[in-house]
């Protein structure tokens, strides 16, 4: 059994593959023997809205909501999604932001602006110690062939900081793509790119 | 094995673990996916009914008929489905019977916040509510046990937080599906009066020996009791107890199991041993109010709120000192995020319908589903959301408020599947009596909002293989609409549409537009890869119009030249349509 204990949060937007990500840590944790809860959303938050996914690991795990101030990771998928949800990190946690930019409905009718600077502005507000790490998550799964694997390199950033083992990781990898075995090679190669980028 | 399964996917794997025959539902979130995952078990009969009334009935009849059944619905599901519901907890079963209801504390997807354990209480049905996915199997299988030796329906209250959460589940054997014996029982299975006298006697007899079994064995499978520090004692359930764990680690808990009825002398015997009671529950006092009631002293609603969901914060205010978690990152110092609110989907048809309704500037009794997003800006489309059905029954009363007058600018909007839900009958009374309203259905040929589920009029059933589909035309047709003011359009067509509807409005008599496209989010309903809306940049007046539509696939640059999203553009040609100037063109399919 592992000892690893950890809130991570997955934020970005209806497609993004949140949830798919959510499941493959579900399985390492599975893979470590630990209690774990991954929570989503579902129904009319998911029509093109931003969407969130807990996931909690540990030896037992309670309440499966991760709240302001707790999370010791947060990955986001989508820039803007990075601000939505900066509250729940905690003070030494770790943000590792997708720089890739979709502009919702109130940007597109020119109503409000995409903000610029974003991670600039989280570095800035951030207490020391917190970590704000940016990675271009989607050019890398372009890499690989495809804007599906974006989740898997943001894994792949992730996995520098959740201290377990890279065999682990794989097979996890392996197990989520069971049923399209097809991808998994660029997948694998997807997390290499993305732990490299996050390091 | 262990596995990770959704609470609604575990409640799915207990019934079949324990043998179920039959399960028939309409879906709502976030009910949905047990119905869903238990299509994937080819054992057992599965199907979408149209309502959640008739779920409950066709599995009151395997029941009876000796078959382990089941109906699922969302708590405003369960209002549907209340009239058998309060007579089967006095027939009882033959098979085991559960009704699994979910309700939406935090309306993520709902439109209202109704607290279901009011129903096991009035209609004197035990009520089960596990706190996570190991629990939802656990209970689900013990319910027909339960269900059996009891000689009642069981209710399963599920929550958002506990549906919609993965965590670990073992998987067992299941148990073989067995048809029992049918015996003709007329004092039981026929509720009249004579009949229903004699039960009633039954069904209080039987509440009271449940609290007197689950007082026997307080250690039950769903009562819990978990003494650490004497100073504070929590009783609570589901996801509330989750919250209790984290915030307050060390107090005393009571975690029901069994929320109805209510295990009396363990309550009172955990609040003897606790120096401050506490209960912690979402939603209304129940629990609270209960334990009050047998004369135990405790406090609840005047620490916690009745709205919305808990957290482990808020039990942590309410109930400690200590200092609550602070954010890493001040976010009083980020630029303000730009909102995503859901929006009818890039190729929605049905946008092209809601366009003409908001330049007839027409009063619009809406309904539940998709296109109740047609209220929101810029469209503002709809006026009224009730309940499943409404919109055709209100468009009638707008009628009936002004002898007519009113109709001539109003319309109700229901989807197809609502309108097979619960719009017909409404459709019925209104030919009836005389109305002169006029309804539009949007027939997208699915179930939409709730994730793309069958139902009677597409053709397929659960487990997508073809079926008998129902003619909304003929079906109108049917309750005396007459044919001539039954008019199909295309909603795309958003000008024809709007004449259309010009027309039907004028009618004094009822009328029924079909606006018939496929959601464009099913095979059916979606373009080619690689073809999409071109732009001709030169006819382009940057007049703004197509902007207007609110596509999520046509980005509109700060001049108002609009652009195309390949990635997203389903080439419906709504776009086109409204274009003035012929700037923009369908790609060819």
């Amino acid at each position: 059994m592992g000892n690893l204990e950890a809130s991570i949060v997955l934020a970005g937007v209806g497609g993004q593959g949140t949830l798919i990500a959510g499941k493959l840590l579900g399985i390492v944790a599975m893979k470590l023997g630990l209690d774990v809860k991954v929570s989503e959303v579902h129904g009319m938050s998911q029509r093109g809205g931003s969407v969130i996914t807990y996931v909690k690991i540990g030896k037992e795990v309670h309440s499966p909501i991760i709240e302001e101030g707790t999370a010791d990771f947060l990955l986001s998928f989508e820039e803007v999604e990075s601000v939505r949800w900066a509250s729940l990190l905690k003070e030494g946690g770790v943000m590792i932001v997708n720089s890739q930019q979709i502009e919702s409905l109130p940007v597109l009718m020119g109503q409000v602006q995409y903000p610029d600077g974003i991670v600039d502005a989280l570095k800035a507000a951030a207490t020391e110690g917190t970590k704000i790490v940016e990675i271009d998550a989607l050019d890398l799964a372009m890499q690989v062939g495809t804007s599906k694997a974006t989740n898997i390199v943001m894994l792949g950033a992730l996995s520098n900081y959740l201290g377990v083992d890279e065999a682990l990781w794989k097979e996890a990898i392996e197990d989520a793509f069971a049923a399209k075995a097809k991808t998994i090679p660029g997948n694998l190669k997807a997390f290499e790119l993305g732990k490299q980028a996050g390091a | 094995m262990k596995q990770i399964l959704l609470g609604n996917e575990a409640v799915a794997r207990g019934a079949y673990e324990a043998g179920v025959k039959f399960v028939s539902s309409y879906p709502g979130t976030p009910s949905t996916e047990i119905t869903e995952t238990i299509a994937k078990y080819k054992e057992i009969a599965c199907e979408w009914a149209p309502n959640e009334k008739v779920g409950a009935e066709a599995a009151i009849g395997c029941s009876v008929r000796g078959g382990r059944a089941m109906t699922c619905m969302k708590h405003v599901g369960m209002n549907v489905c209340a009239d058998p519901l309060f007579t089967v907890s006095y027939s009882g079963v033959n098979a085991g019977l559960v009704f699994c209801v979910a309700d939406d504390p935090g309306m993520h997807s709902s439109q209202n916040e109704q607290d279901s354990r009011h129903y096991a209480r009035s209609s004197k049905i035990p009520m089960f509510e596990p706190a996570d996915s190991s629990e939802c199997k656990e209970f689900t299988k013990y319910a027909y046990e339960f269900s059996e030796k009891y000689d009642t329906p069981v209710m399963i209250r599920l929550h958002t937080r506990v549906s919609h959460s993965r965590s670990l589940v073992d998987l067992e054997e299941p148990k073989p599906i067995e048809i029992k014996e049918y015996i003709k029982d007329s004092k039981k299975y026929v509720m009249m009066p004579a009949n229903a006298i004699g039960k009633h006697v039954v069904v209080e007899k039987r509440t009271a020996q449940i609290v007197a079994d689950a007082d026997a064995n307080p250690e039950s499978v769903f009562n819990k009791i978990e003494m650490r520090d004497t100073k504070l004692g929590i009783i609570t359930a589901g996801a509330s107890y989750q919250y209790v764990r984290d915030a307050v680690p060390t107090a005393s808990v009571l975690k029901l199991g069994l929320v109805w009825p209510l295990a009396e002398n363990t309550i009172k015997e955990f609040a003897s041993k606790v120096d401050r009671l506490v209960v912690v529950e979402e939603l209304d006092p129940f629990l609270e109010t209960e334990i009050k009631a047998m004369g135990v002293e405790c406090e609840g609603k005047a620490l916690f709120t009745l709205l919305g969901e808990y957290s482990t914060r808020m039990v942590k205010a309410a109930l400690t000192e200590e200092a609550l978690p602070k954010a890493a990152i001040d976010v009083t110092k980020l630029p303000t995020p730009p909102g995503r609110p859901p929006v009818l989907c890039a190729g929605c048809p049905h946008k092209g319908l809601f366009l003409a309704l908001h330049r007839l500037n027409a009063n619009v009794t809406g309904d539940i589903g998709c296109y109740t997003l047609g209220a929101l800006p810029p469209m503002q489309a709809v006026d009224t959301v009730i309940c499943m059905g409404a919109s055709v029954g209100m468009a009638h009363g707008f009628d009936k408020a002004t002898d007519g007058e009113a109709s001539r600018n109003t319309v109700g909007v229901i989807g197809d599947s609502t309108f097979l839900h619960s719009g017909i009958t409404n459709l019925m009374n209104a030919v009836y009596n005389g109305s002169t309203m006029t309804l539009i259905i949007l027939d997208n040929s699915i179930t939409g909002m709730t994730g793309h589920q069958q139902n009677p009029a597409t053709g397929m059933n659960i487990r997508l293989e073809a079926a008998p589909a129902v003619s909304l035309e003929l079906l109108c047709q049917s309750v005396g609409v007459m044919p001539e003011a039954i008019r199909v359009v295309d909603p795309v067509d958003t000008f024809g549409c709007q004449q259309v509807i010009k027309e039907e409005m004028a009618r004094e008599a009822v009328s029924v537009v079909i606006a018939r496209r496929p959601c464009a989010l099913i095979p059916t309903g979606r373009a080619k890869k690689g073809v999409e809306v071109h732009v001709d940049l030169e006819k382009c007046k940057k007049c703004g119009a197509c902007g207007k539509i609110m596509c999520p696939a046509l980005i509109m640059s700060k001049d108002k030249t609009p652009m195309i999203d390949p990635e997203t553009c389903n080439n419906c040609g709504l776009c086109v349509n409204v274009c003035k100037f012929n700037a923009l063109e369908k790609g060819e399919e």
